[in-house]
């Protein structure tokens, strides 16, 4: 199993008690204090997932979210200890797949870091098809045409459970079960922010989708093949 | 061919046309009056020029009529004091000449009317000249010819009967042979021949043509000034006042403005009058209620920043401590018997201390003004089951069966879910806790515009002067009763503030031994009005409170 995770929080206390926390699973943690090594961390450590404080000295975990964003698709989990509205949808808008509320149980961490790092069934070769993009899911590839569109594995995950049931509509419950691993409810915004992140990539025009539809009161699905 | 007389219906017809037509009337003029009405009550300005024209237009007519009075007393006075010495030298001269008469009396008479008539009027000109007989000669003479004998009123005849009447006069209307008459001053004096006991009556008619028209000229110009002077004064006032209202229009505008939250409304200043200091005092007024409302933005913008800033400060420590706990609660195994306890203990407290730093900080965001709804349509049905499901182990623990019942179509509403889910949970857990294992049931309705959940439960139930209090921070029903579940405290009174924030009710009925029932009603559309719930709050088959089991006793 895939197991460097990079930790990127201020509090050296905190760090170091997550740090014992990831090694008693069998990860393999990195720690990086100040938001403006970050990046730098990133490129060294190449981390299968990035724990991220929300709140930092220096760049903030939101520019920082931003930067890793720009060049790698890699898995970031933010630590926040603001649930508020505005914090959260900012923080996921900028990247972030998902985000655990301080304070948190060291169980729910280690399931947030899994579902993430989760991989996926070995699958012959399979083909989908929503309106006029086009999906290899064995190659992890996504085009529409000749254009080869890069998503990030959850905005692929997300689009692949879409694509698999053409027919279904998706509550915001069913997605966060099937695309993020939540058995209990949790927070639909995750799903409304990264419909969002997703149609941008993939929609012509994101403001009229054609893709992923919403069902008013309901979710969403895949639009006609 | 002429059309037909009009038959009955068509007559009714026209009768209906016309009372409509008349009730249009009064409709119209009535709705002129409200207009007017409302102006009046409205307008001070219309008050002070409608009631200074009133006043003064009474204040200007009693000088004029006073005026007038004057000008025509002192006028008619002059004239008669003219005529009666004119008429005194008359009569005298008349006297003298039939003194000197030795004669018939009728040709003195004659002479004396041929006289008057030769120098075109004695004693003035336009005067006439009545000689009246009395007794055998009652025959009359008048020069001019012209004028009738009628002309002299008989009281004033009646008065010269006396045996040694002085000159008297009498005001009289002077009238002619062709119809004309005119207002005149008739004096008269008897006549006495020394060569009859025939007395004769001597008459000066003095016209008052001239007075009259005088008088007319003087009563129109004063009604013409006076109907000036009042128009003028009604202007001035309309004026005046218009300087005095205009000012303070301008300052109910800018209040009326500055309470729509334009806080840097002000008025303009300019001049050292009254109304300035109202401008000026206006402005200072504006000033400090800009500035204490600044002062308090600014105190709920800190106090929003010092809420999430102690959230994340305690956190961060705290999510240290909850993992060491947890680590060492995974390890309690190896651990003493003592020491495994403690462990124990750190974890179940670290549980309680998290959900009540959560309430607290949720309640100090509500009380920050902090709270901001995130409303989408979602399904109630959905919401129930998923807050049930979360529920299901405590209820099982309780031995306590959740029902819910549903209508057969969806119950959408604009919600928040994150809140609503919160409060369901507050509800059921709260259910089941004071439920003392009986029957929770769950029932949502709903109608056009709103959906109601109701949360009924048969336990120990709520007194009726406990009702009001559950909502209460911190409030126990029976503080005697051990804290046997992890409840904060927090939660009713956060679920209240959930259902305000929806523009939403939370209320509570409860019998003691009959349960409680908690009814949330939300507006299907968020921030709509809500005037009803499609759920009553009070269960079917509730008993009167006399008629209340002992509490304790479950009520199934």
């Amino acid at each position: 199993m895939k197991g460097r995770v990079l930790v990127v929080d201020d509090d050296t206390a905190l760090a170091e008690m997550l740090g014992i926390v990831l090694r008693g699973e069998g990860f393999e943690p990195s720690f990086v204090f100040d938001g403006d090594a970050a990046l730098a961390a990133f490129r060294q450590v190449r981390p299968d997932l990035v724990l991220l404080d929300l709140m930092l000295p220096g760049t903030d975990g939101i520019d920082i979210a931003r930067a890793l964003r720009a060049e790698s698709g890699v898995p970031i989990v933010m630590l926040t200890a603001k649930s508020d509205t505005v914090d959260v949808v900012l923080g996921l808008e900028s990247g972030a797949d998902d985000y655990i509320v301080k304070p948190f149980k060291p169980k729910e961490l280690i399931a947030r870091i899994r579902a993430r790092l989760r991989q996926p069934a070995e699958s012959v070769s399979e083909v989908l098809n929503i309106g006029d993009v086009n999906i290899d899911v064995a190659a992890h590839a996504v085009r529409r045409g000749a254009l080869t569109l890069s998503l990030t594995p959850l905005e692929f995950d997300l689009l692949v459970a879409l694509a698999r049931k053409p027919r279904l509509v998706f509550t915001r419950e069913m997605l966060l079960e099937q695309v993020w691993g939540y058995r209990h409810p949790a927070d639909t915004r995750l799903v409304n922010v990264h419909v969002q992140r997703l149609r941008s990539k993939i929609e012509r025009d994101p403001e009229h989708p054609e893709i992923v539809l919403t069902v008013r009161g309901v979710g969403y699905k895949a639009g006609p093949p | 061919m002429p059309p037909p007389p009009p038959t009955g219906p068509h007559r009714d017809h026209l009768r209906v046309r016309a009372s409509l037509a008349f009730t249009e009337a009064r409709f119209a003029l009535r709705r002129v009056l409200a207009r007017t009405g409302t102006r009046w009550r409205r307008s001070l300005q219309l008050r002070i020029a409608v009631s200074t024209l009133l006043l003064s237009a009474i204040a200007v007519g009693l000088l004029g009529v006073v005026l007038v009075q004057r000008i025509v007393t002192g006028l008619v006075e002059a004239k008669r004091r003219v005529a009666l010495s004119e008429a005194t030298a008359g009569f005298a001269a008349a006297a003298q000449q039939a003194a000197q008469n030795t004669g018939s009396p009728i040709i003195a008479i004659n002479a004396l009317a041929r006289e008057v008539a030769n120098r075109g009027g004695s004693p003035a000109e336009g005067v006439s000249l009545v000689i009246l007989g009395t007794g055998e000669d009652s025959t009359g003479r008048a020069v001019p010819d012209d004028v009738l004998d009628a002309s002299v009123p008989p009281g004033l005849r009646r008065a010269m009967n006396g045996p040694a009447a002085p000159p008297a006069y009498a005001y009289t209307t002077l009238r002619y042979r062709d119809g004309r008459a005119e207002p005149a001053l008739a004096i008269g004096s008897p006549l006495f021949f020394p060569s009859s006991t025939q007395v004769y009556q001597l008459y000066y008619l003095f016209p008052l043509t001239q007075e009259r028209a005088t008088i007319a000229l003087v009563r129109g110009t004063v009604a013409l000034t006076s109907g000036l002077l009042v128009l003028l004064l009604g202007g001035i006032a309309a004026l005046v006042t218009r300087q005095v209202v205009t000012p303070v229009r301008l300052a109910a505008g800018a209040a009326e403005r500055l309470s729509a939250g334009r806080l840097t409304e002000r008025m303009t200043v300019s001049g050292e009058d009254d109304l300035t200091r109202l401008a000026v005092s206006f402005n200072l007024m504006a000033g400090n209620l800009q500035r204490q409302i600044e002062q308090l933005e600014e105190l709920s913008r800190l106090q929003r920043r010092f809420v999430s800033d102690v959230s994340h400060e305690l956190r961060t420590p705290l999510t240290t401590v909850r993992m060491a706990a947890d680590v060492l609660y995974e390890a309690r195994a190896d651990f003493p018997q003592q020491i495994a306890r403690s462990a124990e203990l750190l974890q179940t407290e670290l549980n309680r201390f998290e959900a009540l730093l959560a309430d607290l900080l949720e309640i100090s965001r509500y009380d920050a003004g902090a709270a901001l709804l995130d409303p989408e349509p979602a399904d109630l049905g959905s919401l129930i089951r998923r807050a049930t499901a979360a529920v299901e182990p405590l209820a099982v623990r309780r031995g306590t069966e959740i029902s819910i019942r549903l209508p057969a179509v969806p119950c959408v509403a604009e919600v928040d879910s994150r809140r609503i889910d919160r409060v369901l949970r507050n509800l059921l857990v709260n259910a089941v806790e004071h439920g003392e294992g009986g029957p929770v049931e769950v029932t949502v309705a709903q109608d056009e515009t709103a959906v109601a959940i109701a949360v009924r439960d048969h336990g120990v139930g709520l007194r009726a002067s406990e009702i009001p209090r559950v909502f209460d921070r911190f409030w126990r029903a029976d503080p005697a009763r051990a804290r046997t579940t992890g409840g904060t405290g927090l939660g009713l009174s956060i679920a209240l503030e959930d259902s305000h924030l929806h523009g939403g009710w939370l209320q509570a009925w409860g019998r003691p031994g009959q349960g409680a029932v908690f009814r949330l009603t939300l507006p299907k559309r968020a921030g709509a009005e809500l005037t009803g719930s499609p759920l009553p709050l009070e269960p079917n088959g509730a008993r009167p409170p006399r008629l209340a089991l002992p509490a304790g006793r479950p009520d199934a």
